[in-house]
């Protein structure tokens, strides 16, 4: 059964290497399908599909009391779906929760720490209850330590370290047996701002050799640090979508424009992509265009070559945060509608 | 894995002040209840002496220790079980072992043994303290190793109810309350019922001691301890299934 485990552990770090991360299709460690899952007669998860592939930073997009928290618990076996399947590495989670978990590592809202220990010896049980072997746990604790940064406090008790560094040993614990998956939930609240910055890095590097899914309220996080987005609401995901393409979501391409010396309205209308043009004041104009057809290029040289002594171009951008309320919003209505 | 969780186990126990404060204190009361079993024997010795087949010194002394050592543990137990699982639940480390690859019986076994092995060593100093009177006397080892046996067995009982009215709450101090309130019922249960076969004695862990108390290994009472435990310890498993299961 061990020797079992390590068998999968080894065929992980082995899939790790260079070579099998520039396949063309990566892997897809974890995927969760139709999970639906209630409290009591409250049915809190409707139909959850995720997939995760390697090397991609997954954020769970949501409100407060979405079912963020829920469906990660559901995906790291804490809780058990009412019906759906979850794989991990190709394992089923529910089948052979043991085999499965070994490639797993999760932080839940609150770090798990036993506050009465060192940090080293947290991690090294930590390290041992995933199954390393006890000759190579001092290597994958120095690496923890060093890539959480926590060197300096490795023999410090965690009740008396600061939040920041107690959410770093938080991660560490996930991380020391190079799990495949790594599940964070809400892995910067309550920091300060050079905390949160520190951790983002370390989670986009994560991201580099794992897959990571983390759930988080903060847009900032998402536009950081994800590669992808789910936004979920009400138990369902009701919008999915790479980060960038998340961020043109809803908004009108174009840009604000100075121009010293601008030519006719008509001009500028029929350059090539462009769709529509408002005119601001004297020197500034708004370009519309689609999506898809960006004419700044062609505006750039163009300003250049007749002299319209450009000044200034900027693109039009909608927060996150507008997007997100928009996203939101707009299920709410379609709800209101069929209801 | 179950090593290891007791390993953990133990050494969150002696990383607590209170731990070492408890053990201290009770090292104290032996001590003292020794002293004064031993200075009533003195004082009653020569009487004694007039019977025909006189008590020896280990019925009046050690037996009556361990008989206490026994009834404080009942109340002692519950403080050391409360934390196992109330507090893991509290202090949301339970994700951490849920989220591990181990099964319940892992968890619930580590706990329990890594708990046992702490109170081991603590009632490990009852024979210690008897068996200076050997310097001066001779002791009646079968009476000492019966009530050993005895006291283990009872204290594995204790651990396996107080494990599992832990597992039913978040609130460590609840799950002391709730644990130390069962085992006083089955003790006034057992003090209640004046009948001499009433069926209530049957039930309390402290009335089958008495037997390994009087230096009688009755088979009976052994199977009783063994059951208990293994009753508790098998609810406590469910219970932390039904975590997942009911969330």
């Amino acid at each position: 059964m061990r020797a079992h485990i390590l068998g999968y552990i080894q065929d992980c770090l082995q899939l790790r290497s260079p070579l099998t991360l520039s396949n063309a299709t990566p892997e897809i460690t974890l995927s969760a399908r139709k999970l639906t899952r209630s409290f009591g007669k409250q049915q809190v998860i409707h139909d959850v599909t995720l997939e995760l592939k390697r090397g991609e930073v997954l954020g769970l997009l949501g409100h407060n009391g979405a079912g963020k928290s829920t469906t990660l618990q559901m995906l790291t076996g804490c809780l058990l779906p009412d019906s759906g399947e979850i794989e991990i590495c190709g394992i089923n989670l529910l089948k052979n929760p043991a085999q499965a978990k070994a490639h797993l590592g999760y932080l839940p809202e609150t770090a798990p720490l036993y506050r009465e220990l060192s940090v080293a010896d947290f991690l090294i049980f930590a390290a041992r209850l995933r199954g390393i072997e006890s000759a190579e746990v001092p290597g994958a604790l120095s690496q923890a330590l060093q890539r959480c940064g926590l060197d300096s406090v490795k023999n410090k008790i965690i009740s008396t370290l600061s939040k920041g560094y107690q959410q770093r040993t938080g991660i560490a614990q996930a991380i020391i047996h190079r799990p495949a998956v790594i599940v964070l939930d809400e892995p910067t609240v309550g920091l300060d701002p050079a905390q949160i910055r520190d951790i983002r890095r370390l989670i986009r590097e994560l991201g580099n050799t794992s897959s990571v899914i983390l759930s988080t309220h903060l847009l900032s996080e998402v536009k950081n640090v994800c590669d992808r987005v789910e936004i979920m609401q009400h138990g369902k995901l009701i919008y999915g979508d790479t980060s960038a393409r998340m961020q043109n979501y809803g908004q009108v391409s174009g840009f604000t424009l100075t121009l010293h010396n601008p030519p006719a309205l008509s001009e500028l209308q029929n350059l090539p992509g462009v769709s529509e043009v408002e005119q601001l004041s004297a020197t500034q104009f708004r370009i519309l265009h689609p999506a898809d057809n960006n004419p700044s290029g062609i505006l750039l040289s163009q300003a250049a070559q007749l002299g319209w002594q450009l000044e200034q171009l900027t693109p039009l951008q909608t927060s996150l945060e507008d997007i997100f309320v928009q996203i939101t919003g707009e299920q709410e209505a379609v709800k209101g509608e069929t209801e | 894995m179950i090593l290891l969780i007791a390993r953990r186990e133990l050494r969150s126990l002696f990383a607590m002040p209170s731990t070492w404060f408890i053990l201290a204190i009770l090292q104290f009361i032996f001590a003292w209840f020794f002293l004064a079993r031993l200075e009533a024997f003195l004082e009653i010795q020569p009487q004694l002496a007039q019977l025909a087949n006189p008590p020896g010194v280990t019925v009046t002394i050690a037996a009556p220790l361990f008989f206490t050592a026994g009834f404080l543990l009942m109340m002692l137990v519950p403080m050391f079980t409360m934390r196992l699982i109330a507090e893991e639940r509290r202090n949301q480390t339970l994700a951490l072992l849920l989220s591990s690859p181990l099964s319940e019986r892992h968890i619930v076994l580590g706990k329990f043994f890594g708990l046992m092995s702490f109170l081991l060593a603590l009632t490990v100093m009852l024979p210690a303290i008897i068996y200076t009177l050997a310097l001066g006397t001779t002791l009646d080892h079968g009476l000492i190793l019966s009530n050993c046996i005895g006291l283990i067995l009872l204290t594995a009982s204790y651990v396996a109810l107080g494990l599992y009215v832990s597992a039913l709450t978040s609130q460590p101090v609840i799950a002391a309350i709730g644990a130390l309130a069962v085992l006083i019922g089955l003790w006034l249960a057992d003090m209640a019922a004046t009948a001499a076969d009433s069926p209530w004695h049957q039930l309390s862990p402290l009335y089958h001691f008495q037997n390994f108390n009087a230096g009688l290994l009755d088979s009976s009472d052994a199977a009783f301890f063994v059951l208990f435990t293994a009753f508790f310890l098998l609810l406590t498993m469910k219970r932390l299934h039904n975590n997942r299961v009911y969330g």
